[in-house]
């Protein structure tokens, strides 16, 4: 493997929600503008893991390291600045209500004091386009906006700031099959064009395959297994068949309770 | 034994409640007072509070004003004290009556409101993407909703105080026969300044409660749309409740011996 350090590194990382163990010795490496992506069901605890290493929830036991950096029990102010090398997609886009396109865009610089309110508008226009939006789309409110322009304008505002790494939470939910494929392009496009490590996770096979170096199966709460994307057919590994072909027999029982 | 575990359970979720909303309004009020502070917010948050509650705390304190003129008269009438109901009225609006009235409509309106679009962006994460951008939540949603609070409350009790006793005028004056000058003369030469003043305390009071339950718990919402609905009574109504409790409270402060 890589000399260099991964950018990030997680060991034995446990979460439980009262007596619901989510993650259960989770083990993971992201390498150096690496991609990967984390498959598992729903429920199974993927988001969780993201917000653990972006700090919103708190880890019960266990290590994250980001650019060899502990990042598990900081002080706020140090936690805020790993924060600025890292930019996050949210599942439902996560735009705020209350504020017009290009405000949402350029939230995270202007929060920094990287740029004025008057410099912000034109650097907003330039991430949208960046997503393929056009320039009238800036003072539209997210409301006003449909499911996939959502997605567009939040992934404009998580690459804004130049972000080291990206985490995407579920990119092409709820989006039809056209819209999520060109959304994985422009993830393919846009890390590739800043360099940036991204960790994504996702259910939909088709996407994972698309933006993935590496995929990693999380189960049960622990990465049961992880290779290059184009191993992933012949891992010889019944869950990860059984997911990826999309079958309800096989090793992975869903818990259905009666 | 079962009722044993019962009580204590009820006692520990209300300490457990107590606290964390302790640690929250700490963690807001501190934020208040440390930069970098959100004016844009602010203003459009007073805006919000003050001057779009002018219509419903105005018509409440003109009914109010005019309910006690006509029932401190039936009252006075009885044992021929009619001149003592411009006093009573003003007494009644500018310690009780604007403050705890005006609270609690605000409150209805204000808690709701807070407590919904907070929740909502719970929800929807969009308070996590606050913090993935470098902003603090507590610091730019909740600190100033506490200041917009805290300063427009007073400033509406102060209107529902004018615009109640301009009530009462109107019913004493034409439908009770009193004397115009005669009236406001009464009005002016009663009230005094302690009762405005311990009104208004009371009213940047009921702002800091009904500010700070909208965003306690539209913050701590969860679980959907029917998450922030609970949030949203909760919100409502612990407000109005803590705002009858302070009201006692600081009555007693204010004048009891
Ligand atoms: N804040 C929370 N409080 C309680 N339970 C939670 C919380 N966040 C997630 N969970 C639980 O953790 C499990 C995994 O959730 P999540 O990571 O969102 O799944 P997914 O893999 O679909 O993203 C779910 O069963 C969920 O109910
Ligand atoms: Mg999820």
């Amino acid at each position: 493997m890589s000399q260099t350090p991964p950018k990030i590194r997680i060991r034995d990382l446990h979460k439980a929600f009262g007596p619901k163990v989510v993650l259960d010795g989770l083990d993971l490496d992201v390498g150096v503008a690496e991609s990967v992506v984390v498959i598992g069901g729903s429920g199974t605890g993927k988001s969780v893991l993201i917000k653990s290493i972006l700090g919103l929830l708190k880890p019960d036991r266990g290590s994250i390291q980001v650019d060899g950096e502990e990042v598990t029990g900081m002080k706020p102010g140090d936690r805020e600045a790993v924060n600025r090398k890292v930019g996050m997609l949210f599942q439902g886009a996560a735009l705020f209500d209350s504020l017009p396109a290009w405000e949402n865009v350029t939230f995270g610089l202007l929060a920094q004091k990287r740029v004025t309110r008057a410099q912000a508008r034109d650097i907003a226009v330039a991430k949208l386009a960046q997503v393929g939006l056009e320039a009238e789309v800036a003072d539209l409110y997210p409301a006003e906006l449909s499911g996939g322009m959502q997605k567009r304008v939040a992934l404009a505002r998580a690459i804004a700031a130049d972000p080291e790494i990206i985490f995407f939470d579920e990119p092409t939910t709820g989006l039809d099959p056209i819209m999520a494929d060109v959304i994985n392009d422009l993830i393919v496009k846009i890390t590739r064009e800043v360099g940036a490590t991204a960790l994504s996770i996702t259910h939909d096979m088709a996407s994972a395959r698309k933006i993935a170096n590496r995929i990693a199966m999380l189960y049960d709460g622990k990465i049961i297994w992880a290779g290059p994307t184009a191993g992933i057919d012949a891992s010889g590994n019944p869950f990860v068949d059984q997911f990826i072909h999309g079958r309800a027999e096989g090793p992975i029982k869903m818990a259905v309770r009666k | 034994m079962r009722l044993l575990q019962l009580i204590g359970r009820v006692v520990l979720t209300f300490l457990g409640t107590t606290g964390r909303l302790a640690l929250f309004a700490g963690a807001g009020f501190s934020h208040c007072v440390r930069p970098p502070f959100y004016p844009r917010i602010i203003v459009r948050q007073m805006v919000d509070i003050g001057y779009y509650s002018l219509p419903v705390v105005g018509l409440t304190a003109i009914f109010a004003g005019m309910v006690m003129a006509l029932q401190t008269y039936t009252g006075t009438s009885r044992f021929s004290a009619e001149s003592a109901v411009a006093n009573i009225v003003v007494l009644a609006l500018t310690r009780e009556l604007g403050p705890v009235l005006a609270g609690l409509m605000v409150a209805g309106r204000i808690g709701a409101s807070l407590a919904a679009e907070i929740g909502t962006m719970r929800v929807t994460e969009q308070i996590d993407a606050l913090t993935t951008l470098s902003t603090n939540p507590m610091k730019y949603l909740v600190a100033p909703r506490l200041i917009a609070g805290v300063v427009m409350f007073p400033v509406l009790v102060l209107i529902a105080d004018i615009i109640g006793v301009f009530g009462g005028y109107v019913v004493a004056v034409y439908k009770l026969g009193f004397n115009a000058s005669i009236y406001i003369q009464n009005t002016y030469n009663f009230v005094q300044a302690e009762d405005v003043i311990s009104g208004l305390v009371k009213a940047a009071v009921f702002g800091v409660i009904v500010t700070l339950m909208g965003c306690y718990h539209g913050y701590h919402s969860k679980g959907g749309a029917q998450g922030v609905g609970t949030a949203t009574t909760n919100a409502v109504v612990s407000a109005c409740i803590l705002i009858l409790a302070f009201d006692y409270i600081l009555t007693e402060m204010f004048f009891g011996t």
